[in-house]
């Protein structure tokens, strides 16, 4: 164990943890965050995603050491229930989801690209949810909500 | 009163039943002292395996309290006019929590921001089974129960008010908590007013009059899920997120190869890991205790344990010759004209085919997770099981305490399709809770999930049907063979699952039967029998077609693997057989799919969704396959598939347009067309998302999913070994068509559109190709062979 320091959505935690620890487990356990989900563990299905320096990142396989320090953002960081972000606001809207487990995974992975590719089409928004799962197959709804959000920032 | 007491003893309300109490008005001491309330009690309705006879509505001051063992549910309506309903039927991601609110506030004439849904907790809620079939039965809906209490409460507000108003019950009207005289509105009384400080006791009135479809306001309307902004924003809790203090972290370590059993556990291999709290191993149930969930996770990886060989599987290359020759059978005959085989020989034409569909799994996204406090002589379990009651017995058994000692409280897991490891994971949790003396969560890997859970079942079908000079079919056999082993844990089987049977609980017996005995009443539960077929038992037809001659007979066999209802169970097997089929027939007659099949069915609903499926596809009227086929490049063309699911719960067709790549043997579905008739529509965006979901999950077990196997050990445990189609993947457009009927039965819609997709989709590969592809999945190298094959 040792003291790592983690920049959560704007805040900043000195945890007593296990340096070669996953980020997520870091990030659900021991900050009780709800957004990012354990959902393979293998970074085949995105449920895990959080946002560091911009990218997607896969925290079930990322050790806790690797993003000391660096700003780390969760799908609690972008909005509230009260306050949704414009993205989130489009899953409302859009009624995308049906379980929601996945819709951590898809909403953090568009985000990350859509802030990078602002002018990204269609087709280079779907490529980029790529390995991203939903079994629900809530895909239509929130292939429309991900445009909803992307036009509407645009 | 006396159900508050229950709940509150021995054990406490949950912060939410606290919070939703309030939320309606009550304090728990106010409550039982001085507030007043309007209560429906459902003790009358019973549990779910067992319905009672109705009682006449009464207002009873001090109802009977219900069976020591049984919670009564009810709908209590506060002094402030605040509703608060609890229902035995859960939310698992289909939209029912919005659903059953929009129910209440319907019947009740109330703002929907005031009713309160608690719904699946043992120590609140009736026993109504298992939430199954994504809402696909009726009971799901919660139309008698729930909306027959809401009824009984407004009729008794009614009486309440016409007394108080000096009018009527029929002269007055209600909206918005508020009852008035319908032409002379200035007299009014809210419900809250009628409430007062009285208490009103009532049990619930099977005669109590729902309100008229032509009346709604709400309900039939697109209501909003309202658990979205939460599940989209991180703070939705699921399962996964329940934390308890002092809660510890379990991980199992299931067997290395099936039928392998314990032979050694060596606990010095984990002892110097920092965080292990404890061993656990009973019988050839083995896990680790730990702190934090990495401990526990390393732990597991690193804990020594010496296994027998497993018991071996079945080849995996003929495993459909395997089930088709495996003794003893459990025998079904559904139906038996006992001239079909008479009929077939006079036939112009007989057509035969086989086809085959593998185990398939639910593989939700999140591997299954429960949390259980398990202490000296009581436990409760946070559970994402579909039937709080059933894991209630059943962990009660694993535990060995008393049922009425457990709590089982439902929390959402990932999505669900059926049996997958939400039960199994509640025993590990509660096991190794037991063990620890602690509270436990237990998170399965990836691998434990998918390697160990209750697979759909694989089945062989064969098919045979005639057709006359005229290419009317004249009779029809269906003949299937299909592998069991455990399956959902009911009330006394915790080793119809995993963990139950490590743990040393025995599956559910096969109990072999052949041959079947004659059909007494016509069943279609399982959609073995055709939709063309008349299902005539003597002069009776219950069956939606107009072929007479039939004969229709299901052989069970042991399987090898876990197996239980995964969305659509047997349903779409059985359907992608005979849709397929019956698409053979009608390219055999030279006639076009759609004109071909409504002239073989005689049950205008199903006629109706099918044409207007067809309408929406633009459906181009023609025999298949397409004239002028080349045998090279991207071919496209459309296929049609429908069915009345179970027989009797929502009828649905779907039009699939496909490209296929003949060099490569790739399918893609370009656009899908569906017709949707479940009865009166009580949430339009809710079935749409439904229909939509259940659509493309079709696409991807048509296309990709199978469970595979070597002689000792599924291989079939990762997203790499066993494929779902992504978000990325180019996902066809989905037209729903959906036609309302308020006025007749509700039915279920969760799985209709999954049942068709299979066969919409090999149709139109047949239409696009000329190639009849009668295995799923359609893997480019299957779809290759029979471009390939010909002539």
């Amino acid at each position: 164990m040792s003291v790592i320091t983690l920049k959560v959505n704007g805040r900043t935690h000195s945890l007593d943890v296990d340096p070669t620890t996953p980020l997520l487990y870091v990030l659900s356990d021991d900050l009780e965050l709800r957004g990012p989900k354990f959902g393979c563990g293998l970074s085949q299905c995105g449920a895990c995603t959080v946002i560091v320096k911009g990218e997607a990142i896969r925290s079930c396989s990322t050790p806790v050491k690797d993003v000391e320090g660096v700003e780390i953002t969760t799908l609690e960081g972008l909005g509230s229930p009260e306050k949704p972000h414009p993205i989130q606001q489009a899953f409302i809207e859009e009624a995308a989801s049906q379980c929601g487990f996945c819709v951590n995974g898809v909403i953090m992975t568009a985000e990350a690209f859509l802030d990078k590719n602002p002018k990204a089409t269609e087709a280079q928004i779907q490529q980029a949810l790529a390995g991203v799962l939903c079994r629900c197959f809530t895909h239509v709804r929130m292939h429309r909500a991900i445009m909803r959000y992307a036009q509407g920032r645009a | 009163m006396k159900k508050f007491w229950k709940a509150t003893s021995p054990l406490a309300l949950t912060p939410e039943a606290l919070s939703a109490l309030k939320a309606a008005g009550f304090s728990r001491r106010d409550f039982l002292k001085t507030s007043g309330a309007l209560l429906v009690g459902f003790s009358t309705a019973g549990p779910a395996s067992q319905p009672a006879a109705s009682q006449a509505l009464g207002e009873r001051a001090g109802a009977a309290s219900p069976p020591a063992n049984q919670v009564d549910s009810w709908i209590a309506i506060a002094a402030n006019g605040n509703v608060t309903a609890y229902t035995g039927k859960c939310e698992i991601g289909q939209g029912m929590s919005t659903v059953q609110t929009q129910l209440v506030a319907e019947e009740l004439s109330v703002p929907l921001n005031r009713v309160t849904l608690i719904y699946s907790d043992t120590a609140f809620t009736p026993d109504q089974g298992v939430t199954s079939g994504s809402g696909s039965h009726p009971a799901n809906f919660n139309n008698t129960n729930l909306a027959q209490g809401a009824a009984t409460a407004r009729e008794a507000l009614f009486r309440l008010a016409a007394a108080h108003l000096g009018a009527t019950a029929d002269q007055l009207t209600a909206a918005d908590s508020v009852i008035s005289v319908k032409n002379d509105p200035a007299k009014k009384v809210s419900y809250g007013q009628l409430v007062g400080g009285k208490k009103f006791n009532l049990t619930l009135d099977r005669n109590a009059k729902r309100k008229p479809a032509s009346e709604w306001k709400v309900l039939g309307t697109p209501v909003k899920r309202e658990d979205l902004p939460a599940v989209v924003t991180g703070q939705f809790e699921f399962v996964h997120n329940v934390r308890l203090p002092g809660m510890l972290h379990g991980r199992v370590v299931r067997p290395p190869a099936v039928g392998a059993t314990v032979v050694r556990v060596d606990e010095s291999s984990v002892q110097d890991m920092p965080g292990v709290v404890q061993v656990v191993v009973k019988k050839n149930f083995v896990g680790v205790v730990a702190q934090k969930p990495w401990q526990a996770i390393q732990a597991a990886d690193r804990l020594k344990v010496t296994w027998t060989p497993g018991t071996g599987l079945p080849s995996y290359s003929r495993y459909y010759d395997h089930l088709r020759n495996q003794k003893p059978t459990r025998d079904t005959m559904v139906l038996d004209s006992r001239d079909s085989e008479q009929k077939l020989a006079g036939a112009a034409t007989v057509l035969k085919a086989t086809y085959y569909h593998p185990h398939q799994m639910h593989g939700s996204v999140g591997s299954s997770c429960a949390v259980a406090d398990v202490q000296a002589d009581k436990a409760t379990i946070w559970s994402p099981t579909q039937g709080v009651w059933p894991q209630r017995n059943t962990a009660a058994m694993v535990l060995g305490l008393k049922p009425e000692n457990v709590r089982v409280i439902y929390r959402r897991g990932s999505g669900c399709y059926g049996l997958n490891g939400a039960d199994t994971v509640s025993y590990d949790a509660a096991l190794l809770s037991q063990a620890a003396g602690k509270p436990v969560r237990v998170q399965l890997s990836r691998q434990d999930e998918m390697a160990w859970e209750n697979y759909g079942s694989a089945f062989v079908m064969d098919e045979r049907a005639g057709l006359d000079a005229q290419g009317n079919i004249v009779a029809w056999e269906h003949e299937s063979w299909s592998p069991t082993l455990g399956g959902r844990p009911g009330n006394e089987t915790p080793g119809n699952v995993i963990t139950g049977m490590l743990a040393g609980f025995q599956p559910q017996e096969f109990a072999p039967r052949s041959p079947a005995p004659e059909p007494r009443e016509f069943n279609n539960n399982g959609n073995a029998v055709p939709s063309y077929v008349a299902g005539c038992i003597g002069a009776e037809c219950y069956g939606t077609g107009t072929i007479k001659s039939a004969r229709i007979l299901g052989h069970n066999v042991r399987s090898s693997f876990w197996t239980g209802p995964l969305r659509s169970p047997g349903r779409l097997q059985n359907t992608f057989a005979q849709e397929s089929f019956m698409d053979e027939l009608a390219a055999k007659a030279k006639a076009d799919p759609v004109a071909f099949r409504l002239r073989h069915l005689r049950d205008s609903r199903l006629s109706e969704v099918l044409q207007a499926a067809a309408k929406a596809a633009n459906w181009d009227a023609r025999p298949s396959p397409k004239p002028g086929i080349r045998k090279t490049g991207v071919a496209t063309g459309r296929g049609v598939s429908c069915v009345l699911y179970e027989g009797r719960n929502g009828y649905c067709a779907l039009v699939a347009e496909v490209e296929v790549n003949q060099s490569t043997g790739q399918v893609a579905v370009r656009r899908m067309f569906a017709g949707n008739d479940c009865g009166p529509i009580s949430n339009p965006d809710g079935l749409r998302n439904q229909i939509e979901g259940g659509a493309l999950q079709g696409v991807s077990r048509a296309l990709l999913e199978e469970v595979t196997w070597d002689d000792q050990k599924v291989n079939s445990f990762d997203w790499k070994t066993y494929r779902s189609l992504p978000l990325g993947f180019e996902a066809p457009k989905i037209e729903v068509v959906l036609i309302n009927r308020p006025n007749e039965r509700a039915m279920g819609a969760g799985e209709t559109s999954i049942t068709l997709v299979a066969s919409a989709i090999g149709n139109a590969i047949f239409d696009a190709t000329g190639a009849r592809i009668r295995q799923v999945p359609f893997t480019p190298e299957r779809v290759k062979a029979a471009l390939d094959a010909r002539a």
